[in-house]
């Protein structure tokens, strides 16, 4: 067995191994972090199969932001959760039955890494190909995402900024605008104020890189935006967020959510004024590949300002919701 | 005769990063309360981390690799001491006292780090 074997397969019984502990642990503040390693083992996966965009991705989510929601969430929630009171059978047969059929479905799949797979025959050939002549960019990876299949990223922001409009929808009503407001803030945690204070900065210089070194290396407007928007939150934590709305004011975030699609939505109508397809870049430069680059920058840039906006609104609304932690509580 | 300087160097930066490692859990799971655990973890993400980055920058040689190693290791080196000090803290916020010797703190003796109290 190879040693690229032996890795895939040790880091798949780590995942096993992780979820089945999801699944029977009741603490449910086990249970976040566990489904953040979870998603580290799996981004460490995915770098191992060659995909660390995607690696990327999982880890700033999964690892990152997610589990910082999730605790948030949790803080307004109990830490254990109940145990069912219903019987548990119907739902094993319904979930064993459900997992037999997916197994049953793989079967008529290609074999893994098979190089005569319907995905590897279709369009990747021609990306692969073309990419350096009508985009010129290193990373195929983003000239896919953000030029070939500039539609289908599109939908992605518009799903994130849907999410984001329905969170605070859903949260609006209570969110408790900076009178009375009542988070408890760490003044007496010198070491995370002075630590924190050091790494906001080479934080936010890093989402900039990801976001603009997109083009060359793993990296664009998704990972960056989570990636700033963690500047944002862990300063709120650590502040307060009070201090962090005076920051970043709630308005102005809820506003760059709809900036970032209108700018992505936007670059496809400017190439439609110019007589082509909407979201076709190769209008906007002087030439194809100049058009392609500016287009390209500008979209990530869009998707970024969302996802960046939508996190740290999404994590306001929720933090907005915190009683002081009483001592009993904890 | 260079290459075999560095491979020396860099495998005793590997060997004894590892060694920390091992150590750090083994006294996670060996540890008998909260603080002493969390003292043993923090060996494993400190030291241990940042020495097997070192075995690896020496392996890199002067190359952008190396620059992303230091950085990564500066970062770790300031978050993981400061990870461990606010768990530590918040832990004693809440409460949880250190286990005495003699059995007279009120210590969590059957405390499962994942978490156990709520």
């Amino acid at each position: 067995m190879s040693i690229a074997a032996v890795i895939d397969i040790s880091l798949l019984v780590f995942l096993g191994l992780t979820a089945f502990a999801i699944l029977k642990l009741r603490a449910l503040f086990a249970v976040v972090m566990l489904s953040s390693v979870f998603s580290l083992v799996s981004a460490a996966l995915l770098v191992h199969l060659d995909a660390v965009d995607v690696a990327f991705t999982e880890a700033a989510v999964g690892a990152g932001i997610s589990t910082v929601l999730m605790l948030a969430t949790l803080a307004l929630t109990s830490r254990r959760e109940k145990a069912p009171t219903r019987s548990q059978a119907l739902p094993l047969i319904v979930v064993f039955l459900t997992g037999l059929a997916l197994v049953y479905g793989t079967l008529d799949m290609p074999r893994f890494g098979d190089p005569q797979a319907p995905i590897q025959v279709h369009v990747a050939p021609k990306y692969i190909a073309d990419t350096q002549s009508e985009i010129g960019i290193p990373n195929i990876v983003t000239a896919v995402l953000a030029s070939y299949r500039g539609f289908d990223t599109l939908g992605e922001v518009t799903v994130i900024f849907t999410a984001g409009i329905g969170v605070l929808l859903l949260l609006a009503g209570f969110i408790r605008e900076p009178e009375g407001l009542r988070v408890q803030t760490m003044d007496h945690h010198l070491v995370l104020r002075v630590v924190t204070k050091m790494l906001i900065g080479p934080i936010m210089l890093f989402a900039l890189y990801v976001q603009f070194h997109g083009d060359f290396g793993p990296g664009g407007g998704f990972q960056a935006g989570l990636i700033f928007a963690s500047a944002f939150i862990i300063y709120a934590l650590v502040f307060g967020l009070e201090n962090a709305r005076k920051a970043v004011p709630g308005r102005a975030v809820r506003l760059l959510v709809a900036c970032g699609v209108l700018l992505y939505g936007g670059v496809g109508f400017v190439s439609f004024l110019f007589g082509k397809n909407y979201l076709n870049y190769s209008v906007l430069g002087v030439d194809q590949v100049a058009g392609q680059h500016l287009g390209i920058l500008l979209v990530e840039f869009g998707v970024g300002l969302t996802v960046a906006a939508v996190m740290v609104s999404t994590f306001y609304a929720f933090a907005g919701q915190n009683q002081p932690i009483s001592d009993e509580d904890w | 005769m260079t290459a075999l300087v560095t491979d020396a160097v860099s495998w005793a930066f590997l060997a004894s990063g590892s060694f920390l490692v091992v150590v750090g859990a083994l006294g996670l799971i060996r540890m008998p309360d909260f603080y002493t655990r969390l003292h043993a973890a923090g060996i494993t993400d400190t030291l241990g981390a940042d020495l097997i980055l070192m075995g690896l920058m020496v392996q890199a040689g002067f190359s952008l690799v190396t620059v992303k190693l230091l950085l990564i290791g500066a970062f770790l080196f300031f978050t993981s001491p400061t990870s461990t000090h606010a768990i530590a803290n918040a832990a004693l916020t809440a409460g949880l006292n250190p286990r005495i010797a003699d059995g007279a703190g009120a210590g969590t003796d059957s405390a499962a780090p994942e978490g156990d109290g709520k």
